[in-house]
């Protein structure tokens, strides 16, 4: 096997390479990085047969040309909505294709979503951080953000005929609410405060990156003139700023601040509200912590199923014409 | 007050044990750290040590914040809080221009010279209290009543990393360059970020650090001693 080589066109702001990231480094002030929405990274990997985790291009709303300059690979975009052209082609995210020396890949925001994924049938090169290749947006360590004109070389890239074509969707549920565990200082904001965050639609803002998401909506008063000692922040911390702004803290969050947090996002619906684009509507459910746990082990039940499906070689089109009616279509909630 | 529980999310328990800010209760928090990382819960990811509290991050695939309490409540009926001694770390700063350009700022606020500000930060007796803002970024307790500033209006964007800074009783050594509201004092050449994979960061949390005052040559040169990209 030989590499294949790209070189970037084009790369809009935030698009950077990522893995499943580096956890276990937050009493250092580094949070864990990795994907925006880990359910389409894994989902990348698992559709080409790749180990979960392997390196991959995360890409935002600003979208990615890529040209291959060297060898052949083929590769995997997920995420809702992108729009991918190649070979004269236009089709949806979701896809697996190959692209070969003299080609040119272009991946763009379609009707929804705000992040994709790019994987590719062998190991994308790029720096390496903490044992990880996840790039911390604000420091740029790790693997980095893409920039116009750098090359992106794949080694022992492979030809993967038998898996090319649509990989079949998730049957993603429309998201209607996010559901969070109240806390750890919502006694510290008023009644009227905790009841207008938990009945009122919030909008999401463009004011987004990959360290966090600022809503818009309801002010969210303070008690009193809070000032909380510095304390630990997770991924899907909703913190308020003095002027009762709320904002969700994602995977390039800082890992301690002063501001008080009115809920967390649960972990399992981190991934499909990343994918929010500025303007949609957001309302917040609060759930327990124990049914917090029973979600978001049900929820990986699930992907794992998913995974699981769409990891299997599915053959060439002959093979899977021949198969068709003896496939079971994965059902997704 | 005994510590609080509190469950974040699927995945952490925030274990509180003052709601402000002193010394016990950030022993208290490395204390239970400690012992934590000695004798870990089931699903552990990893802890979070802050000021008053301590972030217990686990795998809710393998347990939940009912076990990692129970667990966490049997580590503190035999916590030692008056063992806890970090280790000591030394610290190297040039205090010369252009390296300390709010230097002459917090002398004419507090009414002293240069040179006894200088000789207070270096008389400090300083310990990690936590990390935060961006990797590697430690706050530092310590600063000496007499230099204490408080934090500037507005933040002034790309302070060098290597810049001393200081705010209140904290002090910090600037890892990526970031915008900061703190007076910068000094520049070291210690490296935070140690580029070493074994000990990626020089400070633990619960460490004590003293500063050690060198000339512009002697930073220069370990600066370029220092230099591991």
């Amino acid at each position: 096997m030989t590499d294949a080589v790209f070189s970037v066109s084009f790369a809009g702001p935030l698009v950077s390479i990522q893995d499943a990231g580096r956890p276990g480094n937050m009493r250092y002030g580094v949070p864990a990085s990795g994907p925006m929405d880990r359910f389409a990274f894994d989902a990348a990997n698992a559709a080409l047969g790749n180990l979960p985790g392997q390196t991959a291009v995360e890409i935002s709303l600003g979208g990615l040309i890529l040209q291959c300059d060297q060898g052949a690979v083929t590769l995997a975009i997920t995420s809702g909505g992108f729009v991918v052209e190649h070979a004269d082609k236009k089709s949806s995210s979701w896809t697996i294709l190959t692209v070969q020396k003299g080609e040119r890949l272009v991946i763009r925001a379609g009707t929804a979503g705000s992040w994709a994924y790019l994987a590719f049938a062998g190991a994308l090169q790029s720096n390496a951080w903490l044992g990880s290749r996840s790039t911390h947006s604000m420091s740029g360590f790790g693997g980095g953000v893409l920039q116009a004109g750098q090359s992106l070389t794949v080694c022992e890239a492979a030809i993967r005929d038998d898996r090319l074509g649509d990989i079949p969707k998730p049957d993603y549920a429309p998201m209607t609410s996010v559901r969070v565990v109240m806390g750890p200082q919502d006694q510290h904001f008023t009644k009227t405060a905790v009841a207008q965050f938990l009945a009122n639609p919030f909008k999401v803002t463009d004011a987004y990156d990959r360290m966090g998401m600022r809503l818009s909506g309801p002010v969210l008063d303070l008690d009193d003139a809070l000032s909380i000692p510095s304390e630990p922040i997770v991924r899907g911390s909703i913190q308020v700023s003095g002027d009762g702004v709320p904002t969700v803290l994602l995977a390039d969050h800082q890992t301690t601040g002063g501001y008080p947090k009115i809920a967390t996002v649960i972990s399992c619906d981190t991934d499909s509200f990343v994918q929010l684009r500025a303007g949609q509507p957001v309302r917040f459910t609060s759930v327990s912590a124990q049914q917090a746990i029973a979600e978001g082990r049900a929820y990986l039940a699930q992907n794992a199923q998913y995974l699981e499906h769409i990891a299997v070689a599915r053959g060439s089109l002959e093979q899977r014409l021949m198969r068709e009616n003896l496939i079971h279509g994965c059902i997704y909630h | 007050m005994p510590p609080t529980f509190i469950a974040i999310a699927d995945h952490s328990l925030l274990v509180t044990f003052a709601t402000e800010i002193s010394e016990g209760a950030h022993a208290s928090v490395v204390a239970l750290d400690g012992a934590i990382a000695a004798s870990p819960p089931d699903g552990l990811i990893e802890t979070i040590p802050a000021l008053v509290n301590l972030l217990v991050s686990f795998d809710p695939a393998m347990t939940d914040h009912c076990a990692v309490e129970t667990h966490v409540q049997e580590l503190l009926k035999t916590l030692d809080i008056q063992k806890i001694t970090g280790a000591r770390r030394r610290v190297q700063v040039c205090y010369e221009t252009p390296f300390a350009p709010d230097l002459e700022t917090v002398a004419s606020a507090t009414g002293h010279s240069r040179d006894t500000i200088i000789k207070a930060h270096l008389c400090g007796d300083y310990r990690v209290l936590m990390y935060g803002f961006a990797p590697g970024y430690a706050y530092l307790s310590g600063i000496p009543k007499p230099m204490q500033v408080p934090r500037k209006p507005a933040a002034v964007r790309d302070v060098p990393a290597g810049s001393v800074i200081i705010a209140g009783p904290q002090c910090l050594v600037t890892t990526p360059s970031m915008p900061t509201g703190w007076s910068n004092i000094g520049r070291s050449p210690t490296q935070i970020l140690t580029g070493d994979q074994s000990r990626p960061f020089l400070f633990d949390v619960g460490d004590s650090v003293s500063f050690e005052r060198i000339d512009r040559a002697m930073f220069e040169r370990l600066s370029k001693d220092n230099a591991h990209d």
